[in-house]
């Protein structure tokens, strides 16, 4: 497949990904980092290359409702925020997926105030992870158009039907020209398909009811089902990535193991301090030290069993979270990750770093390494350490 | 990280175009095959506040999404910022660290004030030249002029054809052509230690 090798900014990146997929409704509100996104969005449809509709809200709360809206009446529907944006969208976020609404948002992950920070951390989109949403991690833009790209297919899947957001870290990514391939427009909507809403408010000869009361009676078994379809969208996210590899050469997985084979420690990640450890990870390795790395793509649904075979029968490993969950143990990757470990006798312990946008810098990875060996070699770590932080 | 990455770090104040010079570089090298990583340090966005930028160039993809601590280059867009501490201009730097600044001070001059030990220092009167030749102080197209007269990333000739791209869906042919002299000549001017 012919593609274009392009240098974009992640922001430009995913507008392009979501152009592509010819959406009917935008509705957003500018926050950074996200606004780039969304003003290049704006670009696209004052040029008459979007015939998207954009609806111009008043609030993030507000966006997610006009989304929710958009995409219940039949439409297919994007938003995008950041931070506060999306912690203001919360109550819809929850609708969004428990009506079982494809809408695709690109989230780029921003710390929460306060104080007030404008740069990267997780903290937006883990306070998210059990609203049901999808949730994708990218290591730099070609991920991000990649995960976007893919959003549709997996959203719209009829085994699925649920919110998918595509996570790329604010300013590391998405201000940063980086080079990715990009697919043409004809490709990427042949890949992405026409879009068909089963169960449309606007289907006047197929009434429906969308988000009636629903209490002791049915709301569990409407939540049961809800519940089921994690599962399967997990098989999906694979199908859809596989075709979408035969198609432009790039395989993703749940996870991407980044010289695991004989890797005696792991450290597991997400995001794009993912790039910046293999670059240390490729020192250790010519020193002859068996480090590995496992960066997560698909967070939510949580790839338990996935994990589980990659990590068991390891040294030691690590998990780095580039979010806190105060009073918590650790971060909320770190609880994931260590909860999927459970009976399999691996050392594990985790680091929160990089919050506010703290640079994760290349010391901080092989801090990482000279620990995961200490643990190898029968040492103990504190269960939770931070890290790069000023002493 | 295979093969050779060429690290560069800008230094400037909000308004002279440093984001736009550390992200346009890096996509012009595309076009040479190489890969670029271009992203500005964030702080208050505000014209006249002190900002870095950053460069990376490399002939293998760029994984890496850190800071720059040591450069291989540093380009000064406003020289009042080595006198400031905070700015951080001599940061990471030294024997072999190459400074491109803007100024009207000889090399010499320069070198004395970073009083960085081995470092190659050149200057250019970028200011001057943008001002000569786009008619506003906007040093940034001038001073990756100056970078090509001492780093073979990339061509003067090519680095003009990357420029014409870049302006010509957004500027007039008199902008275009101001920018495109203005690299001319900054590459020609620059003067040596």
């Amino acid at each position: 497949m012919a593609q274009k090798l392009v240098a974009l900014s992640g922001n430009e990146a995913v507008a392009y990904a979501f152009k592509q997929a010819r959406p009917h409704v935008a509705a957003a509100f500018p926050i950074t980092p996200q606004t780039e996104m969304m003003h290049k969005y704006a670009e696209f449809v004052a040029n008459g290359e979007s015939t998207t509709e954009m609806i111009l809200v008043e609030s993030e709360h507000s966006a997610m409702s006009a989304a929710v809206g958009s995409a219940a009446a039949g439409a297919r529907t994007f938003t995008a925020t950041s931070s506060a944006g999306f912690a203001l969208m919360w109550e819809v976020v929850y609708i969004a997926a428990s009506l079982r609404l494809p809408i695709c948002m690109a989230l780029v992950n921003r710390a929460l105030s306060g104080n007030i920070n404008i740069h990267c951390d997780h903290s937006d989109s883990m306070g998210g992870r059990d609203a049901g949403w999808i949730q994708l991690f990218a290591e730099n833009a070609q991920e991000a158009y990649d995960n976007a790209i893919m959003s549709w297919r997996i959203a719209e899947h009829m085994d699925v039907r649920l919110p998918t957001m595509v996570n790329y870290d604010g300013f590391i990514i998405s201000h940063t020209a980086d080079s990715l391939h990009m697919l043409s427009d004809e490709d990427a909507y042949k890949f992405i398909g026409k879009y068909k809403a089963d169960y449309a408010l606007l289907d006047v000869e197929n009434p429906i009811t969308v988000g009636p009361l629903d209490l002791t009676d049915y709301y569990f078994e409407h939540k049961a089902s809800q519940l089921a379809a994690y599962p399967r969208a997990l098989e999906v996210i694979k199908q859809v990535s596989d075709e979408y590899g035969d198609l432009t050469g790039r395989y993703y997985d749940h996870c991407e193991e980044y010289l695991m084979d004989d890797a005696e420690m792991v450290m597991v990640m997400l995001g794009s301090s993912a790039g910046t450890a293999k670059d240390v990870i490729d020192e250790y390795r010519e020193k002859g030290v068996k480090v590995g790395l496992l960066k997560i793509r698909t967070f939510r649904p949580f790839p338990v069993a996935y994990l589980a075979e990659r990590l068991a029968g390891r040294k030691a490993v690590c998990v780095l979270d580039r979010s806190a969950s105060f009073g918590g143990q650790g971060g909320p990757v770190f609880m994931e990750v260590r909860s999927a470990m459970y009976g399999l006798q691996v050392p594990v312990h985790g680091y929160i770093y990089g919050l506010g946008g703290r640079d994760f810098d290349l010391g901080q990875v092989a801090t990482v390494i000279e620990d995961l060996q200490k643990v190898a070699a029968g040492g103990e770590m504190n269960t939770i350490n931070l890290l790069g932080i000023r002493s | 990280m295979s093969g050779k990455m060429t690290e560069i770090r800008w230094h400037a104040r909000g308004g002279q175009g440093a984001k736009t010079a550390a992200m346009f570089l890096a996509e012009a090298v595309l076009e040479k095959g190489k890969f670029g990583q271009g992203f500005p340090e964030y702080g208050p966005e505000r014209r006249g506040a002190p900002m870095r930028g950053y460069t990376r160039i490399a002939d293998a993809p760029i994984r890496r999404h850190c800071m720059i601590e040591h450069p291989g280059i540093v380009i000064v867009l406003d020289p009042t910022l080595m006198d400031s501490a905070a700015a951080g201009v001599t940061a990471g730097t030294g024997e072999g660290t190459v400074f491109i600044v803007n100024t009207t001070e000889k090399p010499a001059t320069v070198a004395s004030k970073l009083g960085v030990k081995g470092a190659v220092v050149h200057t250019v009167d970028a200011t001057g030249i943008a001002l000569d030749t786009i008619g506003r102080p906007i040093p940034n197209m001038p001073m990756i002029g100056a970078l090509l007269a001492v780093n073979d990333m990339m061509t003067v000739a090519e680095l003009k054809s990357a420029l014409v791209d870049q302006l010509s869906s957004k500027f007039s042919q008199v902008i275009i052509d101001g920018n495109l002299n203005a690299v001319d000549r900054a590459s020609k001017e620059l003067v040596s230690a």
